[in-house]
Order: C-alpha cells, then sequence, then structure tokens
C-alpha cells in the first residue's frame, strides 16, 4: 500500500512538471523567445491526437480485432499528405480572419453567423464529452490496478463506490484545475497559449517513451524479439483471425470507413483545430510535420500487437481488461518502475488531451454560445459594462469545470458498457459532420449558411440516431427494445439498420448516413438558396485565401468614433491590452499615437479582428455594431465584389463604356475632318479670289504699259494720263497684298498686338487728320460729335487707327457726289464707347449689309462698275474690333446712307482682350 | 514558392498511392497467415508500407527544402 502514496506523488510531481514548463513557455513567449517556434515541437504537439485511448485502448482494440486498431492512424497519415494543400488553407484563413475554434471558422465562412456558431459548438460539445469520459476512465481505472500492486485486479469502478470515493472525481476535478491554471490565465486576443503548447509537446515525448519502454521490455525482455514472439502467440486460439481481416466485404468496408472517419478527424476535432491551425507559429512548420507526425503515430503503434498477444498469452482469457494490458504486464513481471513509467505515460495521453479539448470547447461556448446569448440578452446590460476580460476568463474557466463534470457524469452512466475505443469512435463520427461545411467553405464558393446549418443540423440528428441513441440503450438509459425492434416496433427505423440497412458496422451505418443527409443537405440547400452580399463576401475570402491577402474590410461602409471603438476593445481586452494594440496599429500606419486614427473601414476591421480572437467573429460583429453606424451596402459595392461573375460583368462594362468613348472620338474626328474639308474649301476659294482680285489691277497696268510701249509718239498729255493710271493701280494691288498679308495675320493669330489705354477721340481725330486730304478733294464734309471727356479704352493705337481709316475712306467712298457728308458720333455707354460713322450716300440693301463683311465682298456690281477698294477693308476692321472684345456692324436702309458702328469695352479688359494680351506678353517673351 | 505547388502536387500523389496501398485489391493481396522473417504477412506489409509512405514524404518535403 505505500505504492499508493508513491503513485500520488509522483502524479503531483509530474503535474507540477508540466505546469513548470508550460510557465516557463509563457514566460519566454512574453519575452519574445518562443521555445514552441519550431517545427518539431509543432509536430510533437499535434501528437495529442494520441490520447489514453492509444496508449490503453490500442492493445484493448486489437485484442478484439487484430489489425483492426490501425485504420485510426493510417487515416492521419494520409490525410498528413494533404495537410500542404488543406491545413495550411485553414491556417492561413484562420490566421487572416483571426479564428480561434472551428465554431468561429464555420460562423466566419457563413457570414460571421452566431446561429451556426452555436450550432457547431453544441455539437462538438455532446460528441466529445464521451471523449472526455474516456479519458476519466483510463486514468482512475489505470490509477486503481496500479494501487492493488502486487496484485492484479480490475477495479469494479461505479456502483459500489459512491460519487465521494471515486478517484475519477477526484481526478476530473484535478484536472479541471489544472486546465483553468494554466489555459486561462489570462486572455489573448489570438487565443494562443504558448506554454500549454509546450508542455503538450512534453507529454507526447513521455507518453511516446513510455509506451516504447513497454514494447521494448515485452518484445525483447519478455520474448526473444518479434519473431519469437509471434511463433509463440500462433498456439493462441484465434490468432489467425487476428492477423488477417475478415470476411471479406464487411471488413474491408469497416476498414475504409474507419480510414475515413480518422482522415477526418484529425482535421475536425476540436483538440486537433487548437494545435495544429490556433497555436500555429508559422506556417512553414507544417512542412516538417507532414512526416514527423505520421512517424510518431507509427512508432507508437510497433508494439502494440506485441503487447497485445503477450498479454492474452500471459493472462487467463477474462481475468485482466485487455486495455490495461500495458500497465498490468509490467506489473505482472515487477517491474514497479517501468509500471510506474506506464501509468505516467497514460497520465501525460489523458491529461494532454483534456487540457486542449476542454480549452478549445471552452473558447467555443464563450465565444459562440454564451457570449451572443449574453450580447442579445439585454437585462443583463453587456453592453454597458465596462471592463468585460474578467467575465470572460470566469465564463471560460466554468466552461473548463462544467465539461469536466458532464465528461465524469457520462463515464459514470455510460462508462462500463462500451470498450475505450469505441467510445472514441462515436465522438469521432460526431466532429467528422463539420466535414462537409468546414471543406465546403473552404473550396465551393456556393455554399451558404442555410445550407450549412440544414446539412450540420440533420448529419448531427441521423449522427445522434445511430450512434449516440444506441450507446444509451447500451448503457440502459433507454430500452433495450430501441435497438432490437426499433422504435415502436417499426423495424426500419431500427437506429442500427436504418431503412433496412445492414451488412456495415455501426461506425460505417453511422457515418453513412449521417455523411448522406449532411451533405446532401448542404449541397441541396446551398444549390437552391442564395447568399447574402456579407457570406458571398467571406466565402471569397475563405475560398480565394491563398489569392486575396485577407482582407474584408472592403465591403465594409460605415461611420465610427476612434474613441468608441477602442474603448469597446478595451472593455474585453482590458483597457491597457486594447491601449497597446492600438498604438501598434497606429505605428504600423506611420501615426505618432493612436489619437491621430481615422475611423475608416481598415480601423473597425482591425478592432473587429482584435475583438473576435477574445469573443469570436459573430460576437464582434455583433458587439462593434453597437458603437459603428453601420450603413447597408449599396448596388455598386455589391457588384464590385470580386466575383467571377461580377468581374465579367465589369468588364464588360468598361469595354462598353470604351466602345461608347471610342464612338465618340470617331464622331468628333469625322466633324474635325469635315471642318478640315471645309476650311480647305475656303482656302481655295480664298486663293482664287485674291489671284483674281489682283489680276484686275496687273491686268490694267499692264493694258496701260503696252500702251505706252507700243505708241511712244503718244501725245504728252494721254501718255502723263495712262502713267497716273499705272501709278493708282500699282498703288491698288500694293494695297490689296498688304492687306492680304494682314487679313493672313489676323486669322492665324500671328498679329503683332500692343495694347494700351487709349484716349478713342484722339485716335479720331488723327484719322480725321489723316484724311482730311482726301476728304477736301472729294469736296466732302466731316463733322465730329465727340463728348468732351471719354473713358480709355484697351486697344492697339495703330490697328484702330486702321479701322477708323477704313471706315472714314469707305464713308468718303460712297457718300453722295454732290454735298457728301459723313458724320462721326461717339457715345458713352454704360460698358462701352460706341463710335458711329454715318455717310449720306445711297446706302446699302438689307441683302447685303452681312456680306459686305465677307472678304473681296463689295457693293455693286464687280462687272460693269469698276472696283473701288480691295474689298477686305471691312472683314480686316471686324477682325480687329472682334479682338478688342467689341462688335462692328452696320445700319442702312437704300437710299438713306449708311452707318457703321462699333463698340469698344470700357476700362479693364474682357475676357476676350484678357485672354489676348495674355497671349502678347507671349510673344512678347 | 513556385515549387510549393509542385510540392502539393506530388503530396497528392503520395496520398493517392497510400490509398491505394491500405485499400481492398492490394490489401487482399497480404491477407494471408502467411509469415516473413517469422512476423505475420498482413503486420509486416502494413507497417512497411506506412513506413514507405512516410519516407517517401520525408523526401518530398525534405528535398523541395533546399
Amino acid at each position: 500500500m505505500q505504492l499508493g502514496g508513491l503513485i500520488l506523488l509522483t502524479s503531483c510531481a509530474y503535474l507540477g512538471i508540466l505546469f513548470a514548463i508550460a510557465y516557463w513557455g509563457d514566460k519566454r513567449a512574453d519575452a519574445g523567445r518562443s521555445i514552441i517556434a519550431n517545427p518539431y515541437i509543432y509536430a510533437l504537439s499535434m501528437a495529442v491526437y494520441a490520447t489514453s485511448w492509444t496508449f490503453y485502448g490500442s492493445v484493448g482494440r486489437a485484442a478484439a480485432s487484430g489489425v483492426g486498431f490501425l485504420p485510426i492512424y493510417l487515416g492521419p497519415t494520409l490525410m498528413a499528405a494533404l495537410f500542404w494543400l488543406v491545413l495550411r488553407k485553414m491556417i492561413r484563413i484562420s490566421k487572416a480572419n483571426r479564428i480561434t475554434s472551428i465554431a468561429d471558422f464555420i460562423a466566419a465562412r457563413y457570414g460571421k453567423s452566431a446561429l451556426l456558431g452555436g450550432l457547431v459548438t453544441l455539437i462538438a460539445v455532446i460528441g466529445v464529452i464521451p471523449y472526455i469520459a474516456l479519458q476519466l476512465k483510463a486514468v482512475s481505472s489505470s490509477f486503481l490496478i496500479l494501487w492493488q500492486y502486487p496484485e492484479i485486479l480490475m477495479p469494479n469502478q461505479g456502483q459500489a463506490l459512491g460519487p465521494l470515493q471515486d478517484t475519477a472525481l477526484y481526478v476530473a476535478l484535478l484536472l479541471a484545475l489544472f486546465t483553468i491554471v494554466f489555459g486561462t490565465r489570462h486572455l489573448d486576443a489570438t487565443e494562443r497559449h504558448e506554454g500549454m503548447v509546450a508542455a503538450i509537446a512534453f507529454e507526447s515525448l513521455v507518453k511516446l517513451l513510455a509506451f516504447l519502454a513497454v514494447g521494448i521490455f515485452v518484445t525483447f525482455g519478455l520474448y526473444h524479439g518479434f519473431a519469437d514472439l509471434f511463433a509463440q502467440a500462433a498456439r493462441l486460439p484465434d490468432i489467425d483471425r487476428l492477423l488477417t481481416l475478415g470476411g471479406p466485404a464487411g471488413t474491408y468496408g469497416s476498414w475504409a470507413s474507419l480510414i475515413f472517419l480518422s482522415m477526418l478527424s484529425i482535421l475536425f476535432l476540436p483538440r486537433q483545430f487548437q494545435i495544429s491551425v490556433v497555436e500555429n507559429v508559422n506556417e512553414n512548420h507544417l512542412a516538417k510535420a507532414i512526416w514527423l507526425f505520421p512517424l510518431y503515430l507509427l512508432a507508437i503503434n510497433v508494439f502494440v500487437l506485441p503487447i497485445t498477444f503477450a498479454g492474452l498469452m500471459q493472462f487467463p482469457a477474462g481475468t485482466v481488461d485487455a486495455d490495461a494490458f500495458v500497465l498490468t504486464l509490467p506489473m505482472a513481471h515487477s517491474q514497479e518502475a517501468l509500471a510506474l513509467l506506464v501509468f505516467v505515460g497514460g497520465l501525460s495521453a489523458a491529461t494532454g488531451m483534456v487540457i486542449v479539448e476542454t480549452i478549445a470547447l471552452s473558447t467555443m461556448i464563450c465565444n459562440d454560445l454564451v457570449m451572443p446569448l449574453l450580447l442579445r440578452w439585454k437585462a443583463f446590460g453587456l453592453a454597458q459594462r465596462h471592463d468585460l476580460s474578467g467575465l470572460l476568463l470566469g465564463i471560460r474557466r466554468g466552461a473548463i469545470l462544467l465539461l469536466m463534470l458532464l465528461g465524469y457524469l457520462y463515464y459514470r452512466a455510460a462508462g462500463e458498457a462500451y470498450a475505450l475505443v469505441s467510445i472514441g469512435l462515436v465522438s469521432f463520427a460526431a466532429v467528422a459532420q463539420f466535414a462537409p461545411a468546414m471543406l465546403g467553405g473552404m473550396y465551393w464558393k456556393q455554399g451558404t449558411r442555410a445550407g450549412a446549418l440544414s446539412g450540420l443540423s440533420l448529419g448531427f440528428l441521423l449522427w445522434a440516431y445511430t450512434l449516440l441513441l444506441p450507446a444509451f440503450a447500451k448503457s440502459g438509459w433507454l430500452p433495450l427494445s430501441f435497438i432490437e425492434q426499433g422504435p415502436l416496433a417499426i423495424a426500419w427505423l431500427k437506429p442500427l439498420a436504418l431503412f433496412g440497412l445492414t451488412g456495415l458496422d455501426e461506425i460505417g451505418h453511422s457515418l453513412f448516413w449521417s455523411l448522406l443527409g449532411n451533405l446532401g443537405a448542404y449541397v441541396g440547400v446551398s444549390l437552391f438558396g442564395r447568399q447574402s452580399s456579407r457570406e458571398h463576401a467571406q466565402a471569397l475570402l475563405f475560398v480565394d485565401a491563398f489569392k486575396v491577402a485577407g482582407r474584408g474590410s472592403s465591403l465594409w461602409r460605415g461611420s465610427a468614433s476612434v474613441s468608441e471603438v477602442i474603448a469597446l476593445v478595451g472593455r474585453f481586452l482590458g483597457p491597457a491590452r486594447a491601449a497597446e494594440a492600438f498604438a501598434g496599429y497606429a505605428a504600423q500606419l506611420g501615426l505618432a499615437s493612436s489619437a491621430e486614427l481615422v475611423p475608416d473601414a481598415d480601423l473597425v476591421h482591425f478592432a473587429e479582428q482584435q475583438l473576435a480572437g477574445a469573443i469570436g467573429t459573430a460576437s464582434a460583429r455583433v458587439m462593434l455594431a453597437s458603437v459603428v453606424q453601420e450603413e447597408p451596402l449599396g448596388m455598386d459595392e455589391v457588384l464590385g465584389i470580386l466575383d467571377e461573375a461580377s468581374q465579367v460583368l465589369a468588364y464588360s462594362r468598361r469595354l462598353e463604356q470604351q466602345s461608347h468613348e471610342l464612338e465618340a472620338a470617331t464622331g468628333e474626328l469625322r466633324a474635325a475632318n469635315a471642318r478640315l474639308q471645309e476650311l480647305d474649301r475656303l482656302k481655295d476659294d480664298f486663293i482664287s479670289t485674291v489671284t483674281h482680285e489682283l489680276r484686275t489691277p496687273l491686268t490694267s497696268i499692264r493694258a496701260f504699259s503696252e500702251i505706252l510701249n507700243d505708241n511712244p509718239e503718244l501725245e504728252p498729255a494721254q501718255r502723263a494720263r495712262f502713267i497716273a493710271i499705272i501709278v493708282k493701280e500699282s498703288e491698288r494691288l500694293t494695297r490689296m497684298i498688304n492687306q492680304v498679308l494682314d487679313l493672313a495675320k489676323l486669322e492665324s493669330g500671328r498679329a503683332e498686338w500692343h495694347s494700351a489705354a487709349l484716349d478713342l477721340t484722339e485716335v479720331i481725330e488723327d484719322a480725321v487728320a489723316t484724311t482730311s486730304q482726301l476728304l477736301q478733294e472729294q469736296g466732302v464734309q466731316l463733322s465730329l460729335d465727340l463728348p468732351a471727356q471719354v473713358p480709355p479704352v484697351l486697344a492697339d493705337r495703330d490697328r484702330l487707327l486702321q479701322v477708323l481709316l477704313n471706315l472714314i475712306s469707305n464713308a468718303a467712298k460712297f457718300c453722295a457726289r454732290q454735298a457728301g457728308r459723313i458724320d462721326i458720333a461717339v457715345q458713352v455707354l454704360p460698358e462701352a464707347l460706341q463710335v458711329a460713322v454715318r455717310d449720306n450716300g445711297d446706302g446699302i440693301d438689307l441683302a447685303d449689309q452681312q456680306t459686305i463683311f465677307e472678304k473681296f465682298r463689295q457693293v455693286g456690281d464687280n462687272l460693269t462698275e469698276k472696283p473701288q477698294g480691295t474689298g477686305l477693308g471691312l472683314p480686316i476692321s471686324r477682325q480687329i474690333i472682334e479682338h478688342f472684345g467689341g462688335r462692328l456692324w452696320v445700319q442702312s436702309a437704300r437710299g438713306q446712307g449708311a452707318t457703321f458702328s462699333f463698340t469698344l469695352p470700357l476700362g479693364a479688359p474682357t475676357p476676350a482682350a484678357e485672354r489676348f494680351s495674355g497671349r502678347e506678353t507671349e510673344n512678347r517673351a | 514558392m513556385a515549387n510549393h505547388t509542385l510540392r502539393a502536387q506530388r503530396l497528392v500523389a503520395l496520398f493517392m498511392l497510400g490509398c491505394l496501398l491500405f485499400s481492398y485489391p492490394l490489401l487482399a493481396l497480404f491477407d494471408s497467415d502467411d509469415r516473413v522473417f517469422g512476423i505475420p504477412l498482413l503486420f509486416a506489409y502494413l507497417f512497411a508500407a506506412w513506413a514507405l509512405l512516410i519516407v517517401l514524404m520525408m523526401l518530398v518535403i525534405e528535398r523541395s527544402n533546399r
């Protein structure tokens, strides 16, 4: 009996060592020198897959079904080959979205649905509790067996003992305490527990060494190696049955279904998700784990069959439970130290599983079950509380204790009905229900929330009906007739042969129906339903995790205040931690402090990620919505989602727009071309007109020159007259050429302008003085009507003079032959000066009043009357006046003379003048 | 990271090899009570195939690391 004290001491010492390792790991992590940041620790911690079910249960299962224990380890080996594809994507997605559990993962994928998260949590808890019960059973029986040493007696647990004498209860409470102490010491936004991982890796090492030690002791100590052991075992009855697969179809079928089941479990057991996804430090560590983890499984299974056969040979049939061979073989051969090591190995296998599983489940319960309910429960007033980090920790600790007690209850009630391995498989089948929603969510964009909900519900119900209820029936909670005759004696509803399906084992049967219902409902409902825009956005984030840089904030519109957001995060993480996080975020953006942050979509996204780590994605969204005024997505945003369809749509819209632009450009080009052609035609007209006009004076010059040349004896008077004509025509020709050049300059904008403020009356007086000789010759009278004082105008003096001279000489040309008279009047208008030059000639027809401003148009018939001018004076004058921002026009009627008027804007230059004066400075420069 | 997709393809091929090794037709070949070096054939086959798979995975991972 003194061994009892030793066992307790050893157990406590072992737990103490674990705690020390965890504490050290956390300290190192805080100091930034992580001890778990290497692939070996990662692979070892993944071996939390091997629980006491492996440690004790493999031998038990091997005793019953021979090599039938292996599929549970072959499946994970096969899945390891797919880790690089599947698990890496899960890690990438979870890191990008701060996902901390499977419930969170599924909830986040389907539009951050709290309902879905709650359902997943419920399934996980119900599914995994038997598994926790299994660990309690393993620890307490191994303790009781060792306690009897040197006798080897199977403990008769349960009924005889009250709860207070039951070791399992103390084991449960001790493990709960232990988990609480180092699983929930503080709240972390990433929900990572470095110390725990270090301890788990250590435990994996311990259980492997312990099992190998027993295996080596049995194989090489009790026997002479494998061959000897197997040779002796050949004498056992039924040995052939254990070393071959039984009846063909059934056994191959169950073999395959077990491999498939364990493939799914390695991904979807909550503790595996916690260790391989949430606690992953660097996704490259996964590479080495791909072969290290299967290697570990191989190592821990090599000696299972030898130990089984040794046990079967050593102990008379029925005296010792095969589940206990690992422990009883060393005991039977008085290897106290080895037995103690085995006990510690079994303890580490159980504690490792319990710790990680309860932490993972407590996170799920807190984030996806309790928090969403509290958030909706107005009376609880969660939204008003200041610091919620304490509450969160409290919920988690409570959840851990609750899980352990539920496990204990299950163990008390049902523990004896099943061998260890069957309980484990029931849990495996439960978590396999996550596969369609998880894998579908990662690779299929169309999967909807409704599809996931219906698939999970249906799969879970079928699982419960075909596995859980029969387990209850076998434990005596339900009448056995439920299994044997079906409920209400309806044969086709028999839970172990649903719809009459037989020929599969229990697990295969349940797996078939539950996954069929699950997958069918998931795919069917998804295909015939519609996704909301948020579901769609999340689907893209998950499915395209390797393409998208992993940010979901582009689909968010709304407004928030930075201080409110920080305060909100502070209530869950603690104010100091929140301040630290936001200061870090601000530093990342290159800002001096968090006070300078802008409340944009990115900030809210960051806050949501921080919160998601602490309370889950679904709750985080609800909480943030309380301080953030979210605006619904507009049609444009939805269209902007980078969906393949809408991408194509956007692309074709862009194409359409481009072709519109192209059409517009073509139209413009066509118009420009037409204008160019018109200009070309005008130029041709102009040139032909100019040459025609030039020919007229040239012809007369040539004709008179020839006369003079041919008739040297011409009279001097005649001769003088002809020479005068030649001179006059030459002058006209020169003037015409000058004017054509002038006009060309004006039209091309290359004319030089020297604008200055002018007194218009002075310019008019100058013009009158210049023309006085001409007027006197023609006997024309001129009268001026000028105000004493006129405001200055901005104009080029020479050009203005040119206009006035042109108008006056025109007037002189066309005024009455006798008593010709010209009146020049200046009027001051509000914004301009108006100059009118009036003659008393024949006047101009209305029809001609516009044409006279065209080039080379003169009033009168060019053919019969000798042209009086060049036909360019008025067009040039109009161009000049318009250049100054004024206007030139004529008023006349037949027989009543004509009045040519122009205006010049006053004072400050008009925009047009300004523009030109701008060019003027350029020209000067 | 171009060798990442190649690595993934090699691993998928190994996965399929594993499925083949551990399922019906091939498994039936070794499902007898013969012995190799005194070790039951099925037991030997399963562990040998398992070990082979692990070695191949190790080669795929470690060689593409270089």
